[in-house]
């Protein structure tokens, strides 16, 4: 086994077992699921809404180089400094050099997971740089010095109690443990931070080709402040977030909403297309775009998978989702975690190291099911597990091997089928009684879940019985 | 080779092989947008009140005045109940007018500022370029409501729209922008859904996260 699923196993299996983490996401879940689902009635035609937003990103990511250098061209012709970034660590380079070139102290941050990906947060502190994350939940997660838990809720795992004694700790400053006392405080901070910062850091959730606009989707005004007060912005966009037309927003901004948070709309969508334009009162006098590849034309290349480019990081799936539920986010010790996660992530960072995610599945096709851009997660799964497999990556352990050479003998010989069947349910009888016992050989499945109990006759007796 | 000409090689080198015929291609046939969206009412007057009922559920303060003398009126009584010590405003005529009957220090921000003086504001005040009904969203830019950080800097902000600028629903709020601003579009364009929010701590409603803690809408119903 790699690292990383060693890792998840032993994470996996204590986070299961934690009572209280499951029930903080059960009532957080819970809550999001109502609005979800009264937020999916309200549109006259989910479905078809699904399939016209899966057609146009099909349209996008098919025609990426179309699209791209129209949104280039758009922007560039517009005043805003387009860079290119092939992977993490030129991302990460191209931001240092600007950072350098406007001697920048203080950088405030709006969410943003493409970041998180290339690592940047570090990158800049290791160099002297002072970065703020501006959303709450980034902000809190950053003072715990933890990573995101949730694509859309960084910090769901955590309660008031908890939050409160980080700014006790980090900031000096938690009144009592109210939310709204709590997210005052967080106001109250990050207010100075907006106005001290020298360069303002966002990413974006849609690039729009046809008139070189990114578009920005939050709830706090956190990433509109970012965008609006320093002097330089700087916004980190992967390569697939292109849509092809400004009028596509009106689709996506109210899906992604709805799926995301249970919204009909999030309370700022704001598109920007330049720095300050002449006859503006105010915003940044730099506006820096960068695209990353980092890995996506992989996935381009990629046909059979090439649909989850598509994905609005919406989070949908991950709520949905059996295994996330039980196991959390940390546990799967990636960026993007969940259904998306699992299927992307061996893209990403090799298939050898992270195909455990995708055997870590149910397969119940839950993922595949909320989509709004209907991306076929739970058969990338199985892609990955048979990529995984193929000659030439990998073995099947000997065990396994034997297990599946013993099953096809008995499959081939009714005789043996038949004896095998009986000698099962008396086994599973004896299992039963060794249960919890060091001597039950069924131990590591019963530690948590219970021996199913078999039928008091198999099919075929049933059969024969009936027959005389 | 430059990295613009990387990506691009590596692009079209991927694009070589075609897409998997489950993704897109075999999907039915699908209608536009205004199809599938949420219902907005066929009548003006339906749409109106769509807005109002959006508008409450968002935690929107939504004021209709029969014209400008009411609508200076509500100003003032806004700004003795709160008790405004300094306002911020911009160059649009609603506006100005409003704001200066307040008689109390205005930033205006066509006129440059210094953003710590204006952080002190209590309340900004614009003009919007369009209230969408689906929604309850008002829909502004950087060159029709002050720039960027009027609309969402102080803690309170208050709009003033017209009745005609109502429009029905999303798909017509972008057709209003690609018409107005053609080929020079602003550099920033907000769709504006209530008062700013989090849910960032167990999931719970707090009203001013980072931008305005209240919003308030005039409508003059001329």
């Amino acid at each position: 086994m790699s690292a990383p699923a060693v890792q998840f196993k032993a994470d996996a299996a204590r986070v299961a077992a934690d009572l209280h983490h499951r029930d903080v996401i059960q009532t957080a879940m819970g809550k999001y699921e109502v609005v979800r689902d009264q937020r999916k009635q309200w549109f006259q035609d989910w479905e078809g809404a699904r399939n016209l937003a899966a057609r146009t990103k099909f349209e996008a990511i098919n025609h990426l180089d179309k699209h791209l250098k129209q949104f280039a061209d758009k922007l560039e012709s517009r005043g805003a400094k387009v860079h290119w970034a092939t992977d993490a660590a030129s991302a990460r380079e191209i931001i240092l050099e600007i950072l350098r070139e406007k001697k920048a102290k203080v950088v405030v941050k709006s969410k943003t997971m493409t970041s998180e990906e290339i690592h940047l947060n570090n990158a800049l502190e290791q160099v002297g740089y002072e970065v703020v994350e501006s959303d709450l939940g980034e902000y809190i997660v950053q003072l715990r010095d933890e990573a995101p838990y949730h694509l859309v809720f960084p910090a769901m795992h955590l309660t008031r109690g908890e939050i409160k004694d980080i700014f006790q700790k980090k900031l000096n400053d938690a009144p009592s443990d109210d939310p709204e006392e709590l997210t005052m405080v967080a106001r109250r901070t990050l207010r100075k931070k907006y106005l001290q910062a020298d360069v303002g850091i966002t990413g974006a959730n849609f690039a729009i080709a046809e008139t070189g606009m990114i578009s920005i989707t939050e709830n706090e005004g956190n990433a509109r402040l970012t965008a609006a007060l320093p002097d330089t912005m700087i916004t980190l966009v992967g390569i697939e977030k292109v849509l092809p037309r400004l009028e596509d927003l009106a689709l996506f901004l109210p899906m992604l909403a709805v799926m995301g948070t249970g919204q009909p709309l999030t309370c700022y969508n704001t598109m920007y297309g330049g720095p300050r334009q002449p006859d503006e009162a105010d915003g940044p006098r730099e506006f820096h775009v960068v695209l990353l590849d980092n890995k996506r034309t992989l996935l381009l290349a990629d046909a059979e998978q090439r649909d989850v480019l598509g994905c609005i990081r919406c989070g949908a799936c991950l709520n949905v989702c059996p295994i996330f539920r039980n196991v959390g986010g940390h546990t799967y010790g990636t960026v993007y975690g969940g259904p998306i996660g699992s299927v992307i992530t061996p893209h990403l960072r090799g298939l050898q190291e992270w195909k455990h995610l995708s055997f870590a599945s149910s397969l119940c096709g839950a993922c595949t099911e909320t989509c709004p851009v209907k991306i076929d997660l739970h058969h990338h799964l199985l892609q990955n597990r048979r990529n995984a497999s193929a000659p030439g990556h990998g073995k099947p352990d000997f065990f396994q091997k034997l297990a599946f050479k013993l099953f096809a003998l008995a499959a081939n010989n009714p005789g043996l089928w038949k004896l095998a069947t009986k000698l099962g349910r008396i086994g599973i009888k004896l299992c039963s009684v060794a249960s919890g016992h060091v001597l039950d050989p069924m131990r590591l499945w019963t530690k948590t879940r219970k021996l199913p109990q078999p039928a008091r006759q198999s099919f075929r007796e049933w059969m024969e019985k009936r027959k005389s | 080779m430059n990295s613009r000409e990387t990506i691009f090689a590596r692009i079209h080198e991927a694009l070589k092989f075609k897409a998997a015929a489950h993704h897109g291609r075999g999907l039915p046939d699908v209608a536009e947008q205004r199809h599938v969206m949420p219902p907005v009412g066929a009548t003006p007057d339906e749409q109106l009140a769509l807005f109002v009922r959006n508008a409450a559920d968002l935690k929107t303060v939504f004021k209709f005045v029969k014209d400008e003398a009411e609508l200076v009126a509500e100003l003032q009584a806004l700004s003795v109940a709160e008790k405004w010590q300094r306002v911020a405003a911009h160059k649009g005529a609603m506006v100005l007018a409003g704001a200066k009957t307040l008689s109390l220090p205005t930033i205006v921000t066509d006129d440059g500022y210094d953003k710590y003086d204006f952080e002190k504001c209590d309340a900004g005040i614009s003009e919007c370029d369009a209230l969408i009904a689906q929604t309850g969203t008002a829909l502004l830019t950087s060159r029709t409501a002050g720039g960027r950080a009027l609309s969402c800097l102080p803690p309170h902000h208050v709009i003033i729209a017209r009745r005609e600028q109502l429009v029905p629903d999303l798909p017509a709020a972008f057709a209003l922008l690609k018409q107005k601003y053609a080929e020079n579009f602003p550099s920033m364009i907000s769709f504006i859904t209530g008062p700013s929010r989090t849910g960032d701590i167990e999931r719970i409603l707090v009203l001013g996260a980072h931008g305005p803690k209240k919003l308030t809408i005039f409508l003059i119903n001329g």
